[in-house]
């Protein structure tokens, strides 16, 4: 600490054949508090790194003795029955489940959760932003279970006319077939996924759409754009990166999301027949694991539930992965 | 915005610039690009030019009146379903609030269908195992945050940088499998609260790291510059420095990410399972939370002291949450980094 008080710290450790000599980005001095402090921020940063490695080795470990013993098709059956002595499981109903359940959660929630966005950043009057984005902020930290309880009781009642509405007016359409499942379909777990999701599609755009440069903006009014055409060709733009890593962070919380779905879940006996409908009924990944989560007794059963969870890892790893991708390119570009 | 464009051609119609008017007529005519079209039409005093225009010219405002329109219904649609919650929550859960027992009692000896008894061992349990969640989720979240602005070049700081962007997208579920496969499965220890606390413990660390990450990207170079011509050693430089400039932006991300996991249920459900009781020990046992006490009655919804203490719950956990969020605020508002 004697350099604190100015004692040069220069020529420390340095030979008479000048061999340290201190770089302005490297100005760690090899004594022992840099070594100590410097060391320790990079064994955080591999522990971060080993976490992940970890993760994936031991669901990939625990998982395959159960896949090694499954008598089904993992990727291809809809059977669930991992215990007793001729396990057989296989994940595409929850597959189905989870992927539509959540398609359907960023068809609305994007376009909406963007469009309140902007709408904070470049329409509303002065008066209300302050509060309406504390508002959205609020409702973005609100736990997930909270909108799970608030579908089960208070929303699915509103819903079940509209569902009965669609199904007599779109039942020829494959995807709205009647089903008979009134409780917790894909499309509702849809939707309140959705209203889960909106405040944090918004949250994140809204921040970047509020770094966009006043430069930016005043020159395209400046060229005569009206308020739609500015907000078109510089807010957007400058706003894209940021609303797609807002959008796939949305996604892997609709994926991954396990209360508030489990709350609503209606789930199918097995060897339901098949439909495409988004009127059945089903298990997501997430539900089906923590709905059984006493049950994991024998090593295969538990091994079947780490290889669904090892899928949904997956799947989310990959859309991280591409959200990455996508955003580093449109840096590339845009610089 | 629209102030700015409404000053700035108001301040241009009432400047005589004969020479430039010609030119910018001209050129207008030619381009079709009027001067005019800043202002949506009907905003302006004068919407009278742009009426008499062409077709292109009501297109462009059209739209610019729709996507207004459109604006302010996704907001109003939006807003619908997220006061409806807020509403029922605080409607329904307030009145449990104020009673008596709520803040000092436990749910021993309740059955799903009485009423009574309070939610104090659950409050308890929830701040306990943020609290230990914190005290390991954030001296390894800051020095990662540390090594990626401060130290990290090249390969290891990107792949710690693509790993941390993996860990935030990682579900609760997985993490939660994770520490099963772990904890229960292969070194054959009793589920715990510590256990669920090392669970959210991953998915803290990515909220820290990044939130520390660009509070310390905002701390001027010319702070680090001027400690490095003064000879004092990086690590000083690091500590009191950069992380006592950026501090309480660090608060804020901290208290934001505790926010976060404190609302999270799956790895509690997988690795501590819910007691009615008292539970201070974190290592062994059933362990009483919050997010818990509300799954604890999802089968007997029906039961209307049941469905209360749901809506009872949630509303403390949500002021709970509510409460960080504010602390966090008005600490970054406080000290935020001065430039």
């Amino acid at each position: 600490m004697s350099s604190v008080t100015g004692v040069p710290t220069v020529n420390d450790g340095e030979g008479p054949d000048g061999q340290r000599v201190p770089q302005a980005d490297r100005a760690s001095t090899g004594r022992l508090g840099d070594r100590l402090f410097g060391g320790a921020a990079t064994a955080s940063g591999v522990i971060v790194i080993a976490m992940v490695t970890l993760i994936a080795t031991f669901l990939i470990i625990q998982a395959v003795p159960a896949l090694m013993n499954n008598q089904e098709n993992f990727l291809t059956s809809r059977v669930w029955s991992p215990g007793g002595e001729e396990p057989g499981f296989g994940i595409l109903e929850f597959l189905w489940t989870t992927v539509a359940a959540a398609t359907i959660a960023m068809l609305i929630a994007v376009p909406f959760g963007v469009a309140v966005a902007l709408f904070l950043t470049q329409y509303a009057p002065a008066w209300m932003r302050g509060p309406a984005a504390a508002l959205v902020d609020l409702l973005a930290a609100v736990p997930s279970i909270v909108y799970g309880l608030w579908g089960l009781i208070t929303f699915a009642p509103f819903f079940k006319p509209f569902q009965g509405w669609l199904e007599s007016t779109f039942g020829w359409f494959p995807l709205l077939a009647q089903t008979g499942i009134t409780g917790g379909t894909i499309l509702f777990i849809g939707i309140v996924l959705s209203i889960m999701v909106v405040p944090i599609v918004t949250a994140l755009s809204r921040e970047i759409f509020g770094q966009t440069p006043l430069a930016h903006k005043e020159g395209a009014l400046a060229l005569g754009a009206t308020h739609w055409e500015m907000i078109r060709t510089t807010v957007l733009p400058f706003g894209r990166p940021g609303v797609i890593s807002a959008a796939m962070l949305a996604l892997g919380r609709a994926l991954g999301e396990t209360l508030a779905v489990t709350f609503l879940v209606s789930s199918l006996p097995n060897g339901a027949a098949w439909t495409w409908s988004l009127f059945n009924g089903g298990e997501t990944f997430a539900s089906k694991i923590a709905n059984n989560a006493a049950e994991f007794s024998s090593p295969t059963r538990t091994g079947a539930y780490i290889a669904a969870g090892l899928v949904l890892f997956v799947l989310t790893f990959a859309v991280n992965s591409i959200a990455r991708i996508v955003i580093e390119r449109r840096k590339a570009f845009s610089e | 915005m629209s102030t700015l464009t409404r000053e700035g051609r108001a301040t241009g119609d009432r400047r005589p610039r004969p020479q430039h008017e010609d030119q910018r007529r001209d050129r207008r005519r030619d381009d079709q690009v009027p001067d005019e079209g800043a202002t949506p039409p009907g905003q302006g005093p004068d919407a009278g030019p742009l009426a008499e225009m062409g077709s292109p010219q009501r297109g462009r405002a059209v739209k610019d009146a729709v996507a207004r329109v459109v604006m302010w219904g996704a907001f109003g649609v939006v807003m619908i379903p997220l006061v409806w919650i807020l509403y029922t929550v605080v409607s329904r859960g307030v009145h449990l609030l104020l009673s008596s027992t709520w803040w000092t009692n436990n749910q021993r000896n309740i059955n799903s269908g009485d009423v009574g008894g309070g939610a104090r061992h659950a409050i308890e349990g929830t701040l306990m195992m943020a609290g230990i969640t914190a005290v390991i989720a954030v001296p390894i979240g800051i020095l990662t945050a540390v090594y990626l602005v401060e130290y990290g070049r090249g390969g290891l700081a990107r792949a710690i940088s693509f790993t941390v962007d993996i860990l935030s997208g990682i579900p609760s579920i997985v993490a939660a499998l994770f520490i099963y496969a772990v904890w229960v499965t292969t070194f054959g220890i009793e589920r715990s609260g510590f256990a669920a606390a090392l669970a959210l413990v991953l998915l803290m660390i990515p909220v820290v790291v990044r939130s520390t990450e660009s509070m310390l990207t905002l701390v001027p170079n010319e702070l680090r510059e001027a400690a490095y011509a003064l000879g004092v050693p990086k690590w000083v430089t690091v500590v009191k420095v950069v992380l006592r400039t950026a501090f309480s932006g660090i608060v804020t991300g901290v208290l934001l990410g505790l926010a976060r996991i404190m609302g999270e249920t799956a790895p509690l459900l997988i690795l501590a399972p819910y007691t009615k009781n008292f539970q201070r020990d974190l290592f062994s046992g059933n362990f009483p939370t919050l997010p818990m006490m509300i799954n604890q009655d999802r089968g007997d919804i029906g039961l209307a002291a049941a469905a209360e203490r749901m809506w009872g719950a949630s509303l403390t956990l949500i002021l709970l949450v509510l409460l960080l969020n504010l602390v966090g605020r008005i600490i970054a508002r406080a000290g935020s980094v001065k430039t």
